[in-house]
């Protein structure tokens, strides 16, 4: 086992080698903003009938009478500052509204993965155990049903069911209803802030509305983590080790999750941290449906009026937090199996 | 296809039943796009705003929307719409990819490594916002999401067909190939090509699964396809705003087709899978 601080230089080393591929990511998305049709300058103005020397003011106030080369320094130089400009749409600094909305983001995506992990791994070890039995087969049936139902039919299809059909859901849009104040803010998740705050109906109101999208994205995922659970615990049951472990005496539970599991739980890390970058992508679906106050729909919005600075700051926020995902991915790798070198 | 041939497929679908449903499925889907506009009981856009927001019933299979068009109809003429947008990006993609990573794969080197950190750049990207932006840079129509659809799924065709090459590059048969005289170009289109296929075909009936869900998605959020032209996507985002008042029908039959039509391709790919390389399943 390595030592913590070989871990961290190990790790510091990694993330130093996804730069380029960041660094890509900024260029292509600058240049893919620059082709887009509309021109910001006319949004900035004062209005529709603005006249033409207002615009070309704002134009060079904005950099836009540069040539394109020129404009991107501009714009890697302030990223490097940690400016992403400014949104025409709110008029904040785009690092302000992205922080504003990334907890709402992240809360929904973290629920839902916790879900379709705690729902996925139990189903696949389940079908394992019994190759070919009623529960495999229903698994089966099940994941192959729910790669299919775009997660935008299934989060309707819940609202139809829990809002208006049974009535136990609340009013599918936002974090919160009107009637309930918001917690202090400290971390950003609701979850966790109205806990710190002791508001245990508030906590419940904010539990109610996050509940139906979270399934929806989970409902999404659960396939592909049931299928690797299963495939990689019919290897681990077949292994060596179990069959010593049975002929030892060895009591069920502990063969099945201390032995099998711990060993076939790698791939399932893997795909967790595929799994986790789609559903960055399939946010923007499902915050929509459920009108999320989420950076994904405020890229949304800006990408429909063509703001081009939230785009921007949007895609590469997303592809940091993919960067950082499979960083922490490699990590827990190290950490479940010590086998594996991080060297 | 000799008579051989069709018996071997057939006894390898009397082995699959499922893949035997799915390749059924695909053949119906396939017959719908092409006939649909001629079977349709109703016109897709012809308004008729008595009927509107009707249940469903024995005149209008699958309900009405809120201009009283019949849902039943405008799913069946959508199907060619959807089939061509994911068939033609899927068909670009796989045609591109394949000759990409052939090449890459086959030279290494320079090019290789080029192409690979481009490819890795795209992976980073959370590829269906990337095609959200390149359809919004492009305009806003049907073309482009078949472009955009096309662009995010290169990655994987480039890898695929780079690594399958790469594994064969130095087998006997290529080198007996280069030995009599064959050009690069010709070892790599005539003979390293012809043979990751197969496996190549699979990914892309997998693959045409995903494309249906993300042009669908797409049109969801009001990119490309625009109303009255029926397509799943958008019927269903113009459903959503009557799913809260109960009218589950403008959501629910949208959304069957487009999952029979993924689950059709799915099952498809798997079983093809299968049959080529039975150790791969699970």
């Amino acid at each position: 086992m390595k030592s913590f601080g070989a871990t961290m230089i190990w790790a510091g080393r990694r993330f130093l080698s996804s730069m380029p591929a960041l660094f890509g990511v900024l260029v292509f998305t600058f240049l893919l903003m620059r082709v887009l049709p509309g021109d910001p300058a006319v949004f900035f103005a004062s209005g529709p009938n603005a006249g033409k020397e207002e615009i070309a003011v704002i134009r060079k106030q904005m950099g836009l009478d540069k040539p394109i080369p020129s404009q991107l320094l501009l714009y890697l130089h302030d990223v490097g500052r940690g400016n992403l400009g400014r949104s025409i749409m709110t008029g904040q600094p785009v690092t302000t509204d992205l922080r504003d909305r990334l907890p709402a983001s992240l809360e929904l995506t973290l629920t839902a993965l916790l879900i379709a992990l705690v729902s996925a791994i139990p189903l696949g070890v389940l079908a394992a155990l019994k190759p070919g039995s009623v529960i495999d087969h229903g698994v089966r049936l099940f994941c192959a049903l729910g790669v299919c139902v775009p997660t935008f039919v299934s989060g309707l299809l819940l609202i139809y069911v829990f809002y208006y059909l049974l009535g136990v859901a609340p009013d599918p849009t936002g974090r919160l209803d009107v009637f309930t104040s918001l917690p202090p803010s400290r971390t950003g998740f609701l979850m966790i802030d109205f806990l710190l705050a002791g508001d245990i109906d508030g906590w419940w109101a904010g539990f109610r509305q996050l509940i139906l999208p979270a399934l929806t994205m989970a409902l999404f995922v659960v396939a592909p983590l049931a299928r690797i659970t299963r495939a990689s615990m019919l290897v681990s049951l077949g292994s060596d080790f179990v069959r010593t472990a049975r002929s030892v005496g060895l009591s069920w539970w502990r063969i099945v999750v201390t032995y099998a599991l711990r060993n076939a739980i790698l791939p399932v890390i893997t795909i967790a941290g595929i799994v986790f970058s789609t559903m960055l992508g399939a946010n923007v679906l499902v915050e929509k449906v459920y009108s999320w106050p989420g950076v994904a729909s405020y890229a949304l919005d800006a990408l429909l009026s063509s703001d081009y600075a939230p785009v921007q700051g949007f895609v590469l926020l997303m592809a940091s937090v993919f960067v950082v995902v499979n960083l922490l991915v490699d990590i827990l790798y190290g950490i479940a199996d010590p086998r594996v070198s991080i060297g | 296809m000799t008579g051989a041939t069709l018996r071997h497929t057939a006894w390898i679908l009397r082995g699959n039943p499922l893949t035997a449903i799915a390749a059924a499925g695909v053949v119906l889907l396939i017959l719908i796009a092409v006939f649909g506009p001629q079977i349709v009981p109703f016109d897709p856009i012809a308004s008729n705003v008595s009927q509107a927001l009707m249940p469903p019933s024995a005149a209008h299979l699958a309900g009405t929307d809120q201009l009283g068009r019949d849902t039943f109809s405008r799913l069946i003429v959508a199907t060619r719409l959807d089939l061509v947008i994911a068939v033609s990006a899927v068909g670009i993609s796989f045609v591109l990819g394949a000759v990409i990573g052939a090449f890459c794969g086959y030279s290494g080197g320079r090019l290789d490594r080029t192409v690979g950190r481009f490819v890795d750049v795209m992976m980073a990207f959370p590829l269906f916002v990337l095609a959200m932006a390149m359809v919004a840079a492009l305009g806003n129509r049907v073309e482009n999401i078949v472009i955009a659809t096309a662009v995010i799924n290169l990655p994987f065709y480039i890898r695929f067909a780079r690594a399958e090459v790469n594994i064969r590059r130095n087998l006997g048969w290529v080198e007996a190939a280069r030995a009599s005289g064959e050009s690069h170009i010709s070892v790599v289109l005539r003979f390293l090509l012809p043979n990751v296929l197969p496996a190549m075909a699979v990914q892309m009936s997998l693959n045409l699964g995903w494309a249906i869900l993300n042009a669908a998605g797409l049109s969801f959020i009001g990119l490309g396809v625009k109303p009255p032209t029926p397509e799943w996507g958008i019927m269903v985002a113009e459903g959503a705003r009557f799913i809260s008042t109960g009218r589950w029908w403008l959501v629910a039959f949208p959304g069957l087709a487009l999952m029979l039509a993924v689950l059709c391709f799915n099952l498809l790919g798997d079983g093809m899978r299968d049959i080529l390389d039975p150790r791969m399943r699970t």
